[in-house]
């Protein structure tokens, strides 16, 4: 094992050292500290499960080293909550019935919670282009799109968690 | 799990410039880290670019557009000066890879991978871009369209980095597509890539630049099809005459994508289609005025 590093990082709010030697990626550390909401997929960038965001913009941690992350601030799926009531993506895929397995779920949101912060009232075609990196093998999309645009609404509406 | 290596974390030019001669740059990741993994590829030492904010900028200046070699797809998807400034670079991100991967994957390193199937190269090289290489020694830069050497290779020494790319605004008279044919809009690695640019003097085009993607072992310009362009009328024949030539001087191969007979038809077509909507877009300006 080569040499390894304390990285100084923000997960989810929180400050916190992370051990990692030079090779190991950011979705295997994180995993190895419990984050299990961040899903191993295809681990070369096409299945987008492993998403998290890195200063709020959505990367893939499975081509993410933990070094490169050294004093920024990374989002998982936990972190788009807050303590009282789940993210208004969280409940709109909830009530359209926008999960089967579930497995490629959190990276999902973790791209859309990004693409809706840029763009409040997305069309089709901003939502494919926002997901086109997360495969899903269940739904077939249409039902992410509704409870996207779903979520939207309660957003453009204030009733966020914000 | 990837193979052992030093990762050195440069915070400016300088020291990335120390690491080189004995680094491979590390950019975005997304060809990197997945040839690594795959042990297509092996490196000893790596060095990370990311930490460089320098190198990710994007200026327009005296119609000049400037941007440096840490610019993600995602920053030129997200610049509001991009689909007038490169037209086809914009369109291409678009259509590149997935969010994530657009978010990481960086321009120099698009260019610098040298695969024939890089998105970003067609409309780079239609839009006639310069490279600027900087090492310990001094700068230099090179035309794009010299930078290839043949399949994956180019000629970047071992000590240099691309610090960035420029090219000429197109002009009110200018054109520039750009078209992907893949599997999907997203996610997909390319069937084809066409890009042009067309300038229009009167009822002549005064200049084409035709660039052709994964139908050879660069992306290269089909020069002998822009030839046949330059200071003529684009007619309908003349279009279908070039489209034919950019077809003819595309070498592509068979593989799971596509077989190379498919692929050249898709040339022509393509071709054909995006030099006729360049031709046209600028006639309905020139006729608007």
């Amino acid at each position: 094992m080569s040499l390894e590093k304390a990285v100084s990082v923000t997960i989810n709010g929180v400050a916190r050292q992370l051990s990692a030697p030079a090779n190991e990626t950011l979705l295997d550390c994180l995993r190895r500290h419990g984050h299990f909401e961040v899903k191993s997929g295809c681990e070369k960038g096409d299945c987008g499960a492993c998403a998290v965001q890195i200063d709020g913009e959505p990367v893939d941690s499975c081509l993410t080293l933990t070094w490169m992350v050294e004093g920024r601030s990374v989002t998982t799926l936990e972190g788009l909550n807050d303590a009282d009531s789940p993210h208004p993506l969280i409940a709109a895929f909830l009530e359209q019935g926008a999960v089967q397995c579930g497995y490629c779920t959190p990276g999902i949101m973790i791209a859309a919670e990004a693409m809706l912060r840029e763009t409040p009232d997305p069309t089709d075609e901003d939502i494919a282009i926002a997901l086109s990196g997360n495969l899903c093998r269940c739904t077939g999309y249409t039902k992410i799109f509704t409870a996207v645009k779903q979520a939207a609404e309660v957003l453009r509406a204030g009733d966020g968690n914000d | 799990m990837l193979r052992e290596f030093e990762l050195d974390l440069p915070n400016d030019l300088q020291e990335t410039l120390a690491c080189l001669p004995g680094g491979t740059p590390l950019a975005g990741g997304t060809n990197l880290l997945v040839d690594l993994r795959a042990r297509r590829e092996s490196a000893e030492r790596l060095v990370w670019l990311g930490n460089i904010d320098a190198f990710r900028k994007i200026s327009i200046e005296d119609g000049r557009v400037n941007i440096g070699g840490g610019t993600t797809v995602g920053d030129i998807l997200r610049h509001s000066d991009m689909p007038t400034a490169a037209p086809s670079l914009d369109a291409c991100a678009r259509v590149f890879g997935g969010q994530m991967v657009r978010n990481r994957a960086t321009i120099a390193g698009n260019v610098c991978s040298g695969s024939p199937a890089a998105d970003m190269v067609p409309p780079l090289l239609s839009l006639d871009a310069e490279l600027c290489l900087a090492s310990a020694a001094g700068m230099r830069s090179i035309p794009l369209d010299e930078f290839y050497s043949g399949f994956k290779k180019n000629k970047r020494n071992r000590d240099e980095l691309i610090t960035g790319l420029s090219w000429a605004a197109p002009g009110p008279n200018t054109a520039n597509r750009f078209y992907k044919l893949a599997r999907r809009k997203g996610d997909a690695i390319t069937v084809v890539g066409v890009a042009v640019t067309v300038t229009r003097d009167g009822d002549k085009c005064s200049d084409a630049r035709i660039a052709l993607g994964a139908v050879g072992p660069t992306v290269f310009r089909a020069k002998e099809a822009e030839a046949m362009l330059n200071g003529e009328t684009p007619t309908t024949e003349l279009i279908d005459t070039a489209a034919q030539k950019a077809m003819d001087q595309s070498s592509p191969i068979d593989d799971l994508r596509a077989s190379g007979d498919y692929r050249r038809q898709m040339v022509q077509v393509l071709t054909r289609r995006l030099l006729t909507e360049a031709w046209q877009a600028l006639g309905e300006k020139e006729s608007g005025r």
